[in-house]
């Protein structure tokens, strides 16, 4: 669970919440791009590294460390997949370049967790389902992410009372072998479907009532608008792309093992 | 001018055999503060549900009779034109708010609506202040008391500024405190902007103060219409099950035992003045 | 038996719901917890069957502390309604509905089918018997809720919110109910804010605010406080408002019903009389 709250948002203001999430969004996508492009460790060593100063400034440290730990199991089971097959085909002989590669793919996948980790840190649903929505994504779908959003914690709370409930019943979650124990959460996923049914239809008795559907073109009570912040971030995603192209196409990278002489 | 005038409504419910609504006839003018009420099951919310027009376009099924709001026929005109002029507020507050701001949520008519930005602004800014919401405008609905919840939730439909304001039991789920609370707050918008509001409550002793029409339903049909003091004060009413105030009820047993305080008391403030005339003239 | 011993309880996410409550209660009798949405009433019943257990302090249940006891356990003595009965419905069936608490604290099937036969009946739901829970009217599914934890016959029935969206006959029929229960030998306890249906009963009533328990004694005493019922932000009865504004006339306050208020009155015109 502890990977889900690295990705969960706070209300706090920094240079950093404040851009607008289209902007973030591409720049995530660049670092995506980089990140493929390059299957040498110091490229991704200094990807994660260069990510680290936008973490800090933005004050998401500790949640940031949350998701992070969370991808550590992930990311042991790719490095060992890589290391163990790629141990098999080069005819079972350890080098020091075969643990570089699997350490490198592994930062692939760090380096990605990082970077929408760090994007979802810092960016409220609104402001996203407000940029989906500017982004011309049909409204219906915007609607749906937001008001998905806003019930996460409401059914939260739900599947506990539920689970009381039945507890107060003598229900015992934790008993049985593995085919009861799964058979224990039918009590408990019954109400909540049945819960989750009823609301939609008073949901959408609400949405009704308040005019839904009077008009294709829908106004915005909010808008998000490029700023400065915004258009120095565009520029530097441009940058760093442009120079990550031309790195791969005329610059070799040496790799660790030769820059550590091994 | 009539805001609501039904005649001879009916309605059976898609796949039900027996009708919600049997010849139903009322008429209610502009301004006034209707609590309907009777027992649970009697129609009321089916009523309701006519009123802004989830009946017969949200709910299929079968309705007979008229019925006109704010001179409309609300057979021929859709839920989303009806909403201009009918505002319903439902009985659980949290879901009837959808987006992740308070001030999103009561704008969210208006941007179904197509209603330009500036006035958007204004109309929201308007709504949040009159109920008391302002404070908290930028807060999101799950962390707002039931109370807090339903003052947004009145909000957003004053938002649209309609002529008629249906409440179905809004305060179910408050503390007397927190109903009381709502209870001033609809009874200002009454006042002040003459708002026409249909109360559905069975918490009388908190309302039948601020009425000036009650509807009591029972079964489908309608039993009793008329003026509050008249209507509670009827043997009739409680008999139904319709729990009366209680101030009402004890002016009714002073009066079997010989004591008459001349007018049925519906508030506690009523009750002690009339009773302090009686005790000091003695 | 119910005590408990000076509990605090703080919720993980940092908020202290009880802050130092202590209480007792004897096996029959029948207790109002009252006081405004977040004053921590539900909070405290939960301890009582070890949905909670309590930061600091101990809840001692018929000599069990709760701490290191299952719910289950508790359970099996102290029966709890909560508030919306779709939250625990979830059977094909009302009677499978009713046998399902019957089920996991062991009765045998010959019992369960006497139990069920029998919880039927107690709350008129016998047509119902092979009726789909869901397909009931919401006063029909609070019944077959009670129903489904009466059933196992707990000595203890705890009530949470049960008045919330009932008509003024079914919150009536519910009254009776709860005093026949009570009058069993049951010791009921009810989580409410709805000051006339406890008036109307006239139990021991334990006002809480913000965590604190600010009065213990009976009804007629305590909601006839003006201090107390402002501090616990309650609305007094409508009666006894009409009583608090005539003090000046040296009328008596704790006057709850409105039968009482009738003879009160009569009284005071007789005394003046002569």
């Amino acid at each position: 669970m502890s990977i889900f709250s690295g990705f969960q948002f706070r209300r706090v203001s920094t240079p950093i919440h404040n851009l607008d999430p289209r902007i973030k969004f591409i720049f995530v996508i660049a670092i995506f791009a980089v990140a493929i492009m390059f299957i040498e460790l110091p490229v991704l060593l200094l990807l994660f590294f260069l990510q680290i100063p936008i973490v800090l400034i933005a004050k998401v440290q500790r949640q940031w460390i949350r998701s992070m730990r969370g991808a550590v199991f992930l990311a042991s089971i790719i490095f060992a997949t890589n290391f163990v097959f790629s141990y098999i085909y080069s005819g079972y002989r350890f080098t020091p370049s075969l643990l570089e590669s699997a350490v490198a793919l592994t930062f692939r996948f760090v380096v990605l967790v990082e970077s929408f980790s760090l994007f979802f840190l810092t960016t409220s649903p609104d402001h996203l389902g407000l940029a989906l929505e500017q982004s011309h994504v049909p409204y219906e779908f915007c609607f749906a992410f937001t008001t998905a959003v806003r019930f996460v914690p409401v059914l939260a709370e739900e599947a506990q009372t539920i689970m009381d409930a039945q507890k107060a019943r003598g229900l015992e979650l934790e008993k049985g072998n593995f085919m009861k124990r799964i058979r224990n959460y039918i009590p408990i996923l019954i109400p909540l479907i049945v819960s989750a049914i009823r609301r939609s239809l008073e949901l959408a008795e609400a949405m009704e009532s308040r005019a839904w559907g009077a008009i294709k073109k829908r106004t915005n009570l909010y808008e998000l608008r490029l700023r400065r912040g915004d258009y120095i971030l565009l520029i530097l995603t441009v940058a760093l792309l442009g120079v990550a192209v031309y790195v791969r196409l005329y610059i070799p990278i040496p790799s660790m093992t030769s820059l550590l002489k091994l | 001018m009539t805001a609501i005038e039904t005649k001879n409504l009916s309605y059976t419910y898609q796949g039900s055999t027996k009708p919600s609504l049997q010849d139903v006839s009322i008429k209610i003018e502009k301004g006034e503060f209707v609590i309907l009420t009777g027992p649970s099951g009697c129609g009321k919310t089916t009523l309701c549900r006519c009123f802004n027009g989830l009946i017969p376009h949200f709910y299929n099924g079968t309705l007979k009779g008229t019925i006109n709001v704010a001179e409309l026929n609300v057979v021929e005109h859709q839920i989303h034109e009806l909403a201009l002029h009918v505002g319903f507020v439902f009985q659980n507050p949290e879901n009837q708010l959808f987006a992740l701001s308070v001030e999103k949520d009561v704008a969210f008519a208006l941007e179904n609506l197509g209603t330009p930005r500036e006035e958007m602004r204004n109309r929201v800014e308007w709504a949040l202040k009159t109920v008391g919401a302002y404070d908290f405008r930028e807060r999101a609905p799950h962390e707002l008391s039931g109370g807090q919840q339903q003052r947004v939730a009145i909000a957003s439909v004053i938002a649209m500024q309609p002529d008629v304001m249906v409440l179905d039991e809004p305060t179910s789920f408050l503390d007397p405190l927190g109903a009381k609370k709502i209870f001033e707050v609809i009874a200002d918008l009454n006042k002040r902007f003459g708002i026409t509001v249909i109360l559905v409550e069975h918490r009388l002793d908190l309302t039948a103060q601020y009425a000036s029409h009650v509807v009591i339903m029972d079964k489908g049909t309608v039993i009793l219409d008329g003026k509050p003091r008249d209507i509670f004060n009827m043997d009739e009413a409680r008999l139904i099950g319709v729990g009366i105030p209680k101030v009402t009820r004890l002016f009714q047993i002073l009066k079997e035992d010989g004591i008459d305080l001349k007018d049925a008391p519906v508030s506690s403030e009523e009750a002690a003045e009339l009773l302090r005339s009686i005790l000091t003239h003695d | 038996m119910i005590e408990v011993k000076d509990i605090h309880f703080t919720f993980p996410s940092g908020v202290e719901a009880l802050k130092g409550v202590s209480l007792s209660i004897r096996d029959g009798e029948f207790v109002a917890i009252m006081g405004q949405n977040g004053a921590g009433k539900t909070t405290l019943v939960k301890h009582f069957n070890g949905l909670l257990k309590p930061t600091t302090g101990e809840v001692i249940v018929d000599s069990i502390s709760t701490r290191k006891t299952s719910v289950a356990k508790l359970a099996r003595n102290v029966g709890f309604v909560f508030q919306n009965p779709d939250h625990q419905l979830f059977c094909e069936s009302v009677e499978e509905e009713i046998a399902f608490g019957l089920r996991n604290f062991g009765f045998d099937q010959n019992l369960t089918k006497k139990r069920v036969d029998w919880a039927l009946n107690l709350l008129d739901l016998t047509e119902y018997r092979q009726s789909s829970p869901f397909l009931l009217s919401g006063g029909e599914r609070k019944r077959v809720a009670l129903a489904s934890v009466l059933a196992w016959d707990p000595k203890t029935v705890v009530l949470d919110e049960p008045t919330i969206g009932q008509d003024h006959q079914q919150k009536e029929k519910l009254r009776q109910f709860i005093i026949q229960l009570n009058s069993q030998g049951k010791t009921v306890i009810v989580v409410t804010h709805d000051v006339e249906f406890v008036a109307e009963s006239n139990p021991r009533v334990v006002l809480m605010t913000d965590g604190r328990i600010v009065a213990d004694g009976m009804a007629e005493e305590i909601l006839t406080n003006e201090a107390l019922v402002t501090r616990a932000s309650i609305v007094p009865p409508q009666i006894t408002q009409i009583f608090l504004r005539l003090t000046d006339l040296g009328l008596p306050t704790n006057v709850i019903d409105v039968y009482q208020a009738r003879n009160v009155l009569h009284k005071y015109m007789e005394d003046r009389r002569r």
